[in-house]
């Protein structure tokens, strides 16, 4: 008897619609747009500090506008969701032994998180 | 108390001599609460349907036989119990794997890429039997403990949406298991396992979506096990091109 198996197709495309958690990794995944949205204005920031005080203040008053701010709040919460999706998966990509035990995967998790607010803190102070 | 019920067992059914493509057969069920999805397959079975196919052995979580898809989401038959489901419940074989006949896959590309990634131990060197056993500390043993709980179920295949998109993708078990020896203290087999998992193919293909950890009946966690690879594989690369004279 001769075999005939049977290949069910992916859809190459819409895939991701089927269980929802492909959309919390889809999700995860587009918040990367932001992010590199957010880096190219960075580099088009450098830019403009280059080329002066003037091109610099011209720079910031575009970002100023409703437009820059709207981007702005919606990277922000991009980044934020992007950055605690990664950290909440920290204990099983860095998992520490210390001696027999494995650290707790809440402590890894913790310690991202509290390095987190140091740095930002820090910054936000530097910044003021 | 045993309840007695009846549920609509929806199979997916697919007889290659005669079918082009599957279909859906739907059989009614009397049953108690305590079954498993697997009760009710071998109550259709021996009752209703004889030629109805599929596999199963142990009926306790241990042979990894029975997965299917049950109400789309990759279950052992022998872990679901009915009670946590309705009166209508489907099973089609696992996803991302051709169907041979109903609910038996065709699973020759697992087994072929679970060979690939040789899962068993390469001692560091031959030593006589004469010189005594390989030792090992409870710390070392618990380093990869988890990861020896695989029973080749291949649940997380059939989660695995890189595996359904990429069917080269070496996959979640196969790592995971290359993973459970390089992490053995009486191995040394790890640069062989390495050309295979540390490949475009291999675990650079995973892109961390988790779901096999999230369908692992024996809580395996094959996506720790991936990224974790891929760390050491990362700290592999920096070494030989930044660090060329330190040996790996």
């Amino acid at each position: 008897m001769s075999r005939k198996p049977y290949v069910r197709e992916v859809s190459k495309t819409t895939w991701f619609l089927s269980q929802p958690r492909y959309k919390r990794y889809m999700a995860r995944e587009v918040t990367c747009v932001f992010i590199l949205i957010y880096t190219f204005l960075l580099i088009c920031a450098l830019g403009a500090l280059a080329k002066g005080p003037d091109a610099f203040q011209a720079f910031l008053h575009a970002l100023r506008g409703p437009l820059g701010v709207l981007f702005n709040l919606a990277a922000l919460v991009a980044t934020v969701y992007h950055s605690m999706s990664w950290f909440d998966v920290t204990p099983q990509a860095m998992p520490i032994q210390r001696g027999e035990e494995f650290v707790p995967g809440n402590v890894i998790v913790g310690a991202h998180y509290g390095a987190w607010a140091v740095v930002s803190l820090i910054i936000l102070i530097w910044g003021i | 108390m045993s309840e007695e019920r009846q549920i609509q067992l929806e199979v997916l059914r697919y007889n290659p001599e005669t079918d082009s493509q599957p279909r859906y057969q739907t059989y009614t069920v009397p049953c108690v609460n305590e079954w498993v999805v697997l009760d009710a397959l071998n109550y259709v079975k021996e009752n209703l349907d004889p030629t109805l196919s599929y596999r199963w052995s142990c009926h306790m979580a241990v042979c990894g036989s029975c997965g299917y898809m049950i109400n789309g989401e990759p279950k052992l038959g022998c872990k679901a119990f009915i009670h946590e489901y309705g009166d209508h419940i489907r099973v089609e074989p696992l996803a991302n794997f051709p169907i041979e006949r109903d609910l038996v896959t065709v699973v020759e590309d697992f087994i072929a890429k679970l060979a690939s990634v040789k899962p068993y131990l390469i001692p560091k060197e031959d030593k006589p039997i004469s010189a005594g056993e390989f030792r090992q500390t409870p710390a070392e043993l618990k380093k990869y403990k988890q990861y020896t709980l695989c029973i080749n179920c291949m649940l997380c295949y059939a989660a695995c949406p890189q595996y359904g998109l990429v069917p080269e993708f070496l996959g979640p078990a196969a790592i995971s298991m290359a993973h459970r020896y390089n992490q053995d203290s009486r191995d040394g087999g790890r640069d062989q396992r390495q050309e295979v998992v540390a490949t475009d193919e291999g675990v650079w293909e995973c892109s961390f979506v988790g779901a096999c950890s999230e369908v692992c009946p024996k809580h395996v966690d094959p996506a720790g096990a991936l990224q974790q690879v891929k760390v050491a594989s990362t700290i592999d690369w920096y070494k030989e091109h930044l660090m060329p004279w330190v040996k790996k």
